[in-house]
């Protein structure tokens, strides 16, 4: 089933993994509800001449519904806890050479890649407005900012969201795992373009990277 | 809450939104030529020049919007400071003083601010206070025409779609400046007079002001880099003279 | 007026101003179900533009010349359609329906007392809600129009007049006069439980709805002042220019904002979910309260584990203040604060969970009366379920890096707080209807407005996972300009059609409400054969609520008691036979 859009990131599928354990989970104590709910409005309809069992309760079968409940939340918080970790920790982030300054801004996103020195805001910057290329199989830190407003950096298909707050320089890592053409989407509300505060991402081989950087640069 | 009246949000809003009459020309020169039954024969013309070297004009970034982009085969250039030969485009000339405000009513021809290719046309312009501003948007895209002035009412309004119009006007003479949060690059400048004797200069840095009665004016040029320079100047009936600004790089 | 109130004293003092908590409670429900009305149909306005976007509205061009010009609705009308839709119905819709009209109309009934413990006091939370909802509403008539940064008002958009217009200004006063009111009203419904209890209603034969009361006052007690309290910090942002959640070096509009430095816009988010969480739990503890009065009344069977439902509310209430930064996951803060608020997240679905399936019990081996309360309650349960259940995906931090700000989001919460709370109150309205007017509601009509509201409800929510699944940001005037969303088009006029529906179906229910009103059938003291001491009294009970001295027996649920001949017993007699619990 395709309800998430394809998976073009890195820990993209753990996170999909994830989803579908709970959509599992989840979706086994939907029907078990539902159908339960059901059959008895069903089956103890009221008769004549039968009475209710006078029943106020029965310990056991309220510690096992309160146990096993427990003891799921207890297990997937653990595996949700691993990935979290993973993605968002800092000492499990992958080292990496390569960072972008992505600046949020009403009803844009400046993008900024460092050149060939590695430092931002120098001579050799490169800067585009809305467009952010990805070289696919680089692990990359996105310095994620805002100059007004708080707005979120949200790529489906990199299952990646990270809200750009003025006054703070949230890093995020991805790495791209395909070639394609995205959108970067606004994910908090940030005024009356928020809608189509668009972003255009391409991810490509590292090379065309490279290249694209220079042409960009060239173009200026 | 005296404002209750004022809202458009509202049930009880007022209906600016009344549509447009007709596209409207050339707007310098169409309110100028409404202007002149009851006005004089005397003219101003002249040159702006400018002393220096010009800074090349920046290639704007059409690519964050594919929308604007499709529209344009050539890059576009930024227009802020456009000096061909010493010659200073977009100079706004205008009677500063010498005309007591409310002597001319405003025209009723709307100057028209057009956003066509995700590019304010014009870049430059000048309105009669009062006189009626209409702003569309030809591209079909998202523009908002943010306007925050000191003295008038501020505005901050969406156009979503191709072919939106709004109509706007401005009660204080000032210095004014359009921008859309969408397209960063776009920005158009306005200076509100109180008469309607103005012009914007052309690409040899000339204009006129005609049918002017005799008198002392303060005729004020201003640019939007380089700011606002000003002249005593004396007309007599029938006169044509000549005036010349010159502006230089700013240091 | 004046002339008027001389001339007759009785009626401004009777039905205005009144100091009578039944005259209150009725006051906030129909204040409620009006404001619920105009919010629901600021939705119906959203459903159009996502349906068809951009197609014009013709007759909305002389109502919103503004905001919807040649009848096409703009983004920042959108804007303010949602945050007024969202405010409305969170702070002057299910808030005082729930705790203000039925907490008001109960508590005295429920525990035997003549009054609340501060009849004046309630009053005052009366009379602050309705300016306070006015203020709000007064947006939409000021100069830029209605607040549009959301119900969460974050700033910095919310907090600097550059950002947002006089809108904001009144929303945000109207919100700090709402939570006194709020407070106003939870201390005294604290006060009145804990003091003007009839003889032998100790805690444990309380109805579990006092329970779910008692535990939302509380909440509102220790939550509100807070919420209050960033409110007046924000109004302070934007009126005199402080800083407190403005940090230093933003640039608006091209132009940097030099009067601002130091604030932190994260801060607001703490405190306003610090008070935002416990409000989902004010939302919801109340129905699952009365849900809980009802399922025992139309089953004929004593709740399946009282302590355990009872102990639940107060749980959930608890740890309902542990859990407000799930909402921030994505904030960009530590990332190690994520896993504690996800650990107390998960830990939360434990007591839901227990209340959930002793519902279930309760029904089993029940002699089930399907009444239109009773099918309310049922639904209550079957969408709650869906509710809690997608809180589960939110509740995992990774998981919600994609879902979080999502239609996802939209789905879960409308799941909660319409698939529970107003089922809940529907459930609450119809059941406690007789009692209020002293006439039963049609239950055919009753029944024909809940059908179409199930179905239609679910026609309009249930996608919304599907949107949100597929990446579909909230809050986005057109989705269209996203290609990867534009092939959501079809499903989102279904919603929509569903969505115009749904809101048609509540015409039966207030046909209904108001039918019944002149030609409802008389009810009688107890026309549902139930137990609690409500019910023991005139309906309308009178000034005083009871005819005598009130003494309590015994538990709030004890249907079909072997040995009985009726299968019910009231909590004010005696105990024969077999000893209840």
């Amino acid at each position: 089933m395709n309800w998430l859009p394809p998976n073009v990131s890195s820990y993209g599928h753990q996170v999909d993994q994830l989803f579908w354990v709970i959509v599992w989970i989840t979706g086994f104590f939907f029907f078990l509800v539902q159908g339960v709910l059901l059959a008895f409005v069903l089956i103890y309809r009221a008769k004549p001449g039968k009475k209710a069992q006078y029943l106020h309760g029965n310990t056991l079968i309220e510690v096992v519904w309160t146990a096993i409940p427990a003891v799921i939340l207890l297990l997937l918080t653990v595996a949700s806890q691993k990935v979290w970790a993973e993605i968002r920790y800092p000492r499990f982030a992958p080292a990496t050479s390569l960072q972008i300054e992505l600046l949020g801004e009403q009803f844009v996103w400046n993008v900024r890649y460092p050149g060939p020195d590695s430092q931002f805001n120098t001579e050799d910057d490169i800067a585009t407005i809305n467009q952010l290329h990805l070289p696919v199989g680089v692990p990359v830190l996105v310095h994620v900012k805002s100059k007004d407003v708080i707005h979120s950096f949200f790529v489906p298909e990199l299952r990646i969201k990270q809200d750009a707050v003025p006054g703070m320089n949230n890093e995020v890592w991805i790495e791209a795992t395909q070639a394609g053409e995205f959108e970067i989407r606004c994910a908090e509300l940030c005024g009356l373009g928020h809608y189509r505060m668009k972003g255009f991402v391409k991810t490509e081989p590292l090379i065309d990277f490279e290249a694209w950087l220079r042409e960009t640069k060239a173009n200026e | 809450m005296g404002n209750l009246s004022k809202s458009g949000f509202s049930m009880f809003g007022f209906t600016v939104f009344a549509l447009a009459l007709a596209a409207g020309t050339a707007l310098a020169a169409g309110s100028a030529t409404e202007a002149r039954a009851a006005t004089g024969t005397s003219s101003l013309n002249g040159t702006v020049t400018f002393d220096g070297t010009a800074p090349a004009m920046q290639k704007i970034k059409m690519n964050a919007d594919p929308a604007c982009q499709q529209q344009h085969k050539d890059p576009v250039l930024e227009e802020s400071m456009l000096a061909n030969g010493g010659k200073l485009q977009n100079v706004v000339i205008y009677i500063k003083e010498g005309i007591a405000p409310g002597t001319y009513p405003a025209p009723k021809t709307p100057v028209v601010l057009n956003q066509t290719g995700c590019v304010y046309q014009p870049h430059v312009f000048a309105i009669q206070a009062g006189q009626p501003l209409e702003i569309v948007n030809n591209d079909p895209t998202l523009h908002n025409v943010n306007c925050q002035p000191k003295l008038n009412k501020k505005f901050n309004i969406a156009q979503p779609t191709k072919g939106m119009k709004i109509s706007k006007s401005f009660d204080q003479p000032e210095g004014i400046s359009f921008k859309c949060n969408v397209h960063p690059w776009m920005n158009a400048h306005a200076v509100v007079t109180t008469n309607p004797f103005f012009a914007v200069s052309d690409a040899n840095g000339s204009f006129s002001l005609a049918n002017l009665p005799a008198g002392t004016y303060t005729v004020s040029a201003w640019h939007e880099k380089l700011g606002a320079q000003t002249q005593s100047v004396t007309v007599a009936d029938g006169e044509t003279k000549q005036v010349s600004f010159a502006f230089k790089a700013a240091q | 007026m004046s002339s008027a109130s001389h001339q007759k004293p009785g009626f401004i003092r009777k039905y205005i101003f009144s100091t009578d908590h039944k005259v209150i409670g009725i006051q906030f429900l129909i204040s409620s179900l009006l404001f619920m009305v105009v919010g629901g149909l600021l939705a119906m306005l959203m459903r159009w533009q996502l349906g068809w976007p951009g197609a014009p509205l013709g007759f909305m061009e002389k109502i919103a010349p503004e905001g919807m010009p040649g009848g096409v609705m703009v983004p920042e009308y959108y804007n303010m359609l949602f945050t007024m839709h969202g405010s409305i119905m969170i702070f002057f819709g299910i808030i005082p329906l729930l705790v203000g009209a039925f907490g008001n109309y109960l508590i005295p009934l429920k525990i035997g007392a003549a009054d609340m413990a501060f009849p004046r006091l309630n009053m005052l939370s009366f009379w602050m809600f309705v300016p306070a909802a006015a203020i709000v509403l007064f947006g939409f008539f000021v100069e830029g129009g209605a607040a549009a940064t959301g119900w969460t008002a974050y700033p910095p958009l919310s907090g600097l007049k550059e950002t947002s217009g006089m809108g904001q200004t009144c929303w945000v006063s109207g919100v700090i006069l709402l939570g006194f009111s709020s407070i106003f009203g939870g201390v005294n419904y604290i006060a009145t439980i804990i003091n003007h209890r009839a003889p032998g209603m100790s805690f444990h034969r309380m109805p579990i709805s006092i329970w779910a009361l008692f535990t939302t006052a509380i909440l509102t007690v220790l939550a509100t002042p807070v919420l209050a309290s960033a409110m007046i910090l924000l109004l302070l942002d934007r009126t005199l220019g402080t800083s407190f959640f403005l940090p230093a070096g933003m640039i608006i509009n091209g132009d940097p904002l030099t009067a601002h430095a130091g604030g932190q816009p994260i801060l607001w988010q703490h405190l306003f979910w610090f008070y935002s969480h416990p409000a989902v739990y004010i939302m919801i503890l109340p129905a699952m309260g009365f849900i809980s009065d009802i399922l025992p009344t139309f089953a004929r069977k004593p709740i399946f584990g009282y302590k355990a439902i009872a102990y639940s509310a107060v749980g959930i209430g608890a740890v309902g203040f542990l859990v407000w930064a799930h909402h921030m996951f994505q904030t960009g803060m530590n990332p190690a604060l994520g896993t504690t608020f996800m650990i107390s997240t998960m830990l939360i679905a434990v007591p839901t969970g227990i209340k959930v399936f002793s519902w279930l019990a309760t029904l089993w081996r029940g002699s089930i009366r399907i009444t239109t309360p009773m099918l309310h309650a049922l639904g209550f349960i079957s969408m709650f379920v869906i509710g809690g259940l997608t809180g589960i995906f939110l509740g995992s931090a990774p998981v919600d890096m994609y879902l979080h700000d999502t239609y996802f989001v939209v789905g879960h919460l409308h799941y909660v707080l319409f698939g529970g709370s107003l089922f809940g109150a529907f459930a609450g309205i119809t059941f406690w209807y007789p009692k209020m007017f002293g006439r039963k509601m049609n239950d055919l009509l009753g029944k024909i407005h809940f059908w179409p509201t199930f179905i239609f409800f679910n026609m309009v929510m249930f996608p919304m996972f599907v949107l949100g699944m597929g990446g579909m940001p909230r809050r986005i005037y057109d989705y269209t300009q996203y290609t990867g969303l534009v092939h959501f088009k079809d499903l989102n006029q279904l919603m929509s059609i569903g969505a115009f529906c749904l809101m048609a179906s509540q015409l039966i229910f207030m046909v209904n409400f108001f039918w019944s009103l002149i030609r409802g059938e008389k009810a009688g003291e107890n026309p549902w054969e139930a137990t609690t001491l409500e019910w023991i009294t005139p309906s309308p009970p009178p000034h005083g609520n009871f005819t005598g001295p009130v003494t309590v027996y015994c538990g709030p649920y004890e249907y079909s008691v072997p040995g009985m001949k009726k299968d019910w017993q009231l909590q004010t007699e005696k105990p024969s036979g077999n000893p209840p619990r």
